[in-house]
């Protein structure tokens, strides 16, 4: 492995900036490092003429002295963001040679602060899925363990794993029920759901509206932060946008905790938990307490209908969303006699087995007859589980629970759909409150696989949702490197 | 035998009995904005095919929708018009549906939560009478675009310009009783629009459409059940689909069939309808809130700054016309209909006889213009000399007779009348002198006829009169004409 490979984001800056090496030089080892790990399968695309391109931009300013938050820094982008002439897929066969002629504003707000593209990198079709064995391209790889083929999460699983692998410095990914936080505890790293409207919607492949989230994935908090700093703003073509001013995350890594109150909900710790995770969950409560903050019982009594309530809300949204791809303006078209049938084939080759199980479901949901039952009862739930939350935090600041119930598991071995949603049992609640979450590793279990835990703020508090990570992240020492990325 | 000759419209003499109609209407109006309800793209009509479509209407992926706000402000000022309840917040939905024209997969629209709520409008009819109808909503929504199935023989074609641009759907309560009433509310709420300047009107370019729920009952009997006939277009086929379909319907009930409540299409070649298709076939619109868009929340004080900018409405108009002018209410309902009819009469009628200003512009005016197929607004008459023909009139310098050849003559020439009085000599003579002499004249050349009148044939004067007129080719003042022949006639 190369050396440059070694540093993170935010000390890659600092030696871009001393001209230890050029943000070509960095770009090329981490072009290397693709091909070794390409059997991952963490890559999609990738666009090396125009990364060298924006490569050798960033080290002129380098020369020049006007330099930009992140120059120079090579990065790799979740294909369910929109990049301009780069094809854009969103892992699905439906969208298969589809190349936008407009640039997402989080992946824009990223150039514009200097970052380097490499790529677009794989996840589960549409980000539907938790183990990135949904995208039509095939399975992407944890790099973690040698000798068994363990499924990176999902759905940022291409995202995650190239991270983890040293094949991107950092990634962007999407968070809807855990789609950041899932896949950095499975692969090692750090991952940063920012509150509902922090970032721009506008330009990334619509899921569930009223859920989805962009966020960083990162080797370390810090990189968290200076990623989410360029990536978040007010966009005025996302009406969910929030207009708030985001302070800068850089100046929030060392403000620590003293005095702080962390609240352990009693409903995570139920059966089902693998036991390492459990020592681990209970180390980090030791970690923050011996840093000065208070640990508190809470109680958020309307968890366990948070999973049911997800798989509503979402597929409801997500079968009305997926209605556009139907062949008749971009994207994959089967010819066929009617339109009907156009539709039928086009639509019935086009999706995967995943995404057709969401349309049905939340076109079911959505029916007349069905509604008041199901959407609207999981909408008034919704607003219960919200509830849960502001009471809990008229009383702590911040929320530690598990990022996930079991590490890594191997792919191919979950056909269940319903086990499958059990991975994102501790990321949903916080995702349907629409607030903040970062998971980051503190430990490997029994078999060497990586386990993540999660740090929840209330509305906007990602300063201090930084700023605990960062305590958390020094106790933890978490200093292992995933021994399987050239397998 | 009786009842049938005291058919009043919307009833229909059956085998069993009268029927009655029960009609409630939904309008579609377009907003008159220039760009589209939740995209940046024109709005503007006849553009080239598919030239107004921005990457939102279009629907490519990761595309969102944010509102137009000049379109809230025209639905809350459209609301205000109708006497209406403004809700401070309301909500998007979205309506969904597979369509070649529909890119999204469903139409953003209000379903739960309108904009505006209950409200009424008084609606004119032919006799003079005037009648109340309900408001059910109004909510706002955009149009899908056009699929073009005669372009080639195998393939649709589709032209994206007119999805998103915004529209109104105005619903009515089934307050409505007959086709008439029906024409006059369709004219009425397109009145509305025009005044406060929200929708054009413009029915040919498809800115106003309805679709109309008809259903028939005997008197005083439950609804029946409705069909629904979409999208009608001109206020004369709305009268002839309702009619006919109301027709058919008692038809089936009195063969003791059954109404299915289905949706229907007028055929405007036959002026009749048919199924378009049924209850059963009816979409699953599967309704629900638009998680890209916010409750539309506005406060009370920005609803009092749009009443307080909205015009002068057609009814108080129409009111203050009567009062400030003195014509009848008949004459100033026909003038509200039109904003710029009011406009006109108002600069025409300003300083003038009123009544004589509002008889000259309705019946010789725009009698002028339809026959010619002029537009009030390309009149070659302006109001300014319109109103200078009636002070003409008034102030005696012509007689209404010679002012119907100056008017005449006004239309072709654009002159102002004064100058066309004056070119030809038209002023009428007033003077006692002047006519004496003409009526001097006539008495010597017609001695005979002035015996037989003298000795009782009363009839003759008219024929005095005429003459003394025919040889001041019209100018004489007619009323001293009488008043010196019957003295000199003693």
């Amino acid at each position: 492995m190369s050396d440059l490979l070694k540093f993170d984001l935010l000390s890659a800056s600092i030696a871009l900036k001393n001209k230890e090496f050029s943000s070509l030089e960095l770009t090329n080892a981490y072009f290397e490092a693709i091909e070794q790990t390409s059997a991952l399968g963490a890559y999609l695309e990738i666009v090396k003429d125009h990364s060298l391109n924006m490569a050798k931009a960033s080290d002129k300013n380098f020369k020049n002295g006007t330099l930009r938050p992140l120059e120079g820094l090579p990065i790799g982008v979740k294909d369910m963001f929109c990049t301009k002439d780069i094809k854009t897929t969103a892992s699905s066969k439906i969208l298969e040679n589809f190349c936008p002629t407009y640039e997402s504003t989080v992946t824009q707000n990223l150039w514009d602060d200097g970052a380097v593209m490499l790529g677009k990198l794989s996840c589960d079709e549409f980000a539907m899925g938790s183990s990135n064995e949904t995208a039509a391209k095939g399975n992407v790889v944890n790099p973690w363990l040698k000798n068994s083929k363990m499924s990176p999460g999902g759905s940022s699983g291409g995202s995650a794993s190239a991270v983890a692998a040293r094949s991107a410095l950092a990634a962007t990914g999407t968070d809807t029920g855990g789609s950041i936080r899932q896949p950095a505890a499975f692969c090692g790293i750090t991952g940063l759901k920012p509150t509902y409207g922090r970032c721009s919607r506008w330009g990334i492949v619509a899921f569930s509206s009223s859920l989805d989230q962009a966020g960083p994935l990162t080797r370390t908090v810090s990189d968290a932060a200076l990623m989410l700093n360029s990536m978040a703003g007010h966009d005025k073509k996302d009406s969910t946008s929030a207009n708030l001013e985001m302070p800068d995350l850089m100046n929030y890594l060392d403000k620590g905790i003293r005095g702080k109150k962390i609240g352990i909900p009693k409903e995570y710790t139920q059966d089902g938990i693998s036991d390492d995770i459990v020592t681990f969950y209970e180390k980090s409560i030791n970690w923050l307490k011996e840093s000065g903050a208070e640990i508190l019982p809470v109680s958020l009594p309307h968890t366990k209908y948070a999973l049911p309530v997800y798989y509503i809300i979402a597929p409801a949204e997500a079968s009305s969303n997926l209605a556009r791809y139907d062949g008749v303006r971009y994207g994959k078209r089967n010819e066929a006699a009617s339109l009907d049938e156009m539709y039928e084939v086009t639509r019935g080759n086009g999706f995967g087995e995943e995404v057709k199980r969401r349309i049905m479901i939340g076109t079911y949901v959505l029916s007349s007859g069905y509604y008041d039952a199901y959407y609207l009862k999981a909408q008034k739930v919704r607003r219960l589980i919200k509830e849960d939350f502001d009471n809990v935090f008229k009383e702590v600041d911040y929320i530690l629970t598990p990022s996930t119930p079991t590490t890594s598991f191997e792919l191919g071995k979950k056909q269940d759909p319903l086990t499958m949603y059990l991975n994102d049992i501790f990321t949903v609640p916080a995702s349907l409150a629409g607030l903040p979450g970062i998971s980051l590793p503190v430990g490997l279990d029994k078999s060497g696989l990586p386990i993540g835990i999660q740090l929840i703020a209330n509305s906007f508090d990602e300063p201090g949702l930084i700023s605990t990570a960062r305590v958390l992240e020094r106790s933890a020492e978490f200093n292992f490197i995933a021994d399987g990325a050239a397998k | 035998m009786n009842e049938f000759f005291n058919l009043k419209p919307g009833q229909i003499n059956g085998e069993t009995g009268i029927w009655e109609m029960v009609i409630g209407l939904e309008i579609h109006a377009q907003i008159s904005s220039k760009s589209k309800l939740f995209s940046g793209a024109s709005a503007s009509f006849g553009a080239e095919a598919n030239s107004n479509v921005s990457l939102v209407d279009a629907a490519m992926p990761g595309m969102l929708p944010v509102i137009n706000e000049f379109c809230v402000e025209q639905a809350v000022k459209t609301g205000l018009a109708l006497n209406a309840k403004i809700n401070n917040v309301s909500i998007f939905d979205r309506k969904n549906y597979f369509y070649a024209d529909l890119p999204q997969g469903y139409q953003i629209s209000q379903f739960t939560k309108p904009i505006v709520g209950e409200g009424e409008i008084i609606i004119d009819l032919d006799d003079g009478l005037q009648t109340t109808i309900g408001i059910e909503r109004l909510h706002l929504e955009q149009d899908a675009g056009k699929s073009l199935h005669d372009q080639h023989p195998s393939k649709s074609y589709i032209d994206l310009n007119r999805t998103g641009v915004a529209l109104m759907e105005i619903v009515s309560k089934p307050d409505i009783r007959s086709p008439q009433e029906a024409g006059a509310y369709v004219k009425k709420i397109r009145s509305i629009l025009r005044y406060v300047g929200a929708c054009d009107g413009n029915m040919e370019e498809g800115s106003l459409r309805a679709d109309c729920n008809v259903s028939v009952r005997k008197s005083g009997e439950k609804f029946g059940t409705r069909c629904e006939i979409k999208n009608l277009n001109s206020v004369r086929f709305i009268i002839q689909a309702i009619q006919s379909e109301a027709e058919r319907q008692v038809e089936i009930l009195e063969e003791g069939g059954k109404i299915n409540q289905e949706t229907r299409l007028f055929d405007t070649s036959t002026g009749e309808t048919r199924s378009m298709r049924s209850k059963e076939d009816a979409h699953d619109y599967r309704y629900f809130p638009d998680p890209d868009l916010l409750p539309l929340e506005f406060s009370d004080s920005w609803v009092q700054k749009i009443r307080e900018k909205l015009p002068e409405l057609p009814d108080l108009l129409k009111k203050r016309l009567v009062t400030d002018f003195g014509i009848t209410p008949y004459d100033a309902s026909i003038l509200v209909e039109e904003k710029d009819y009011v406009d006109f009469y108002e600069k025409a009628a300003n300083g003038k006889d009123g009544k004589l200003t509002a008889n000259w512009m309705i019946t010789e005016l725009f009698g002028a213009l339809k026959k010619e197929n002029i537009l009030l607004s390309n009149s070659p008459i302006s109001p300014e000399n319109l109103g200078q023909l009636v002070a003409l009139i008034s102030d005696g310098t012509i007689s209404g007779k010679i002012a119907k050849d100056v008017f005449a003559e006004m239309m072709i020439s654009k002159k102002s009348p004064s100058d066309i009085v004056k070119e030809k000599g038209l002023e009428q003579v007033s003077d006692d002198t002047e006519i004496l002499k003409l009526i001097d004249k006539v008495i010597s050349e017609n001695e005979d006829k002035v015996k037989d009148y003298l000795g009782g044939k009363d009839k003759l004067f008219g024929f005095f009169v005429g003459q003394v007129m025919k040889l001041s080719q019209g100018k004489a003042n007619p009323g001293i004409v009488n008043k010196l022949l019957k003295e000199k006639l003693k």
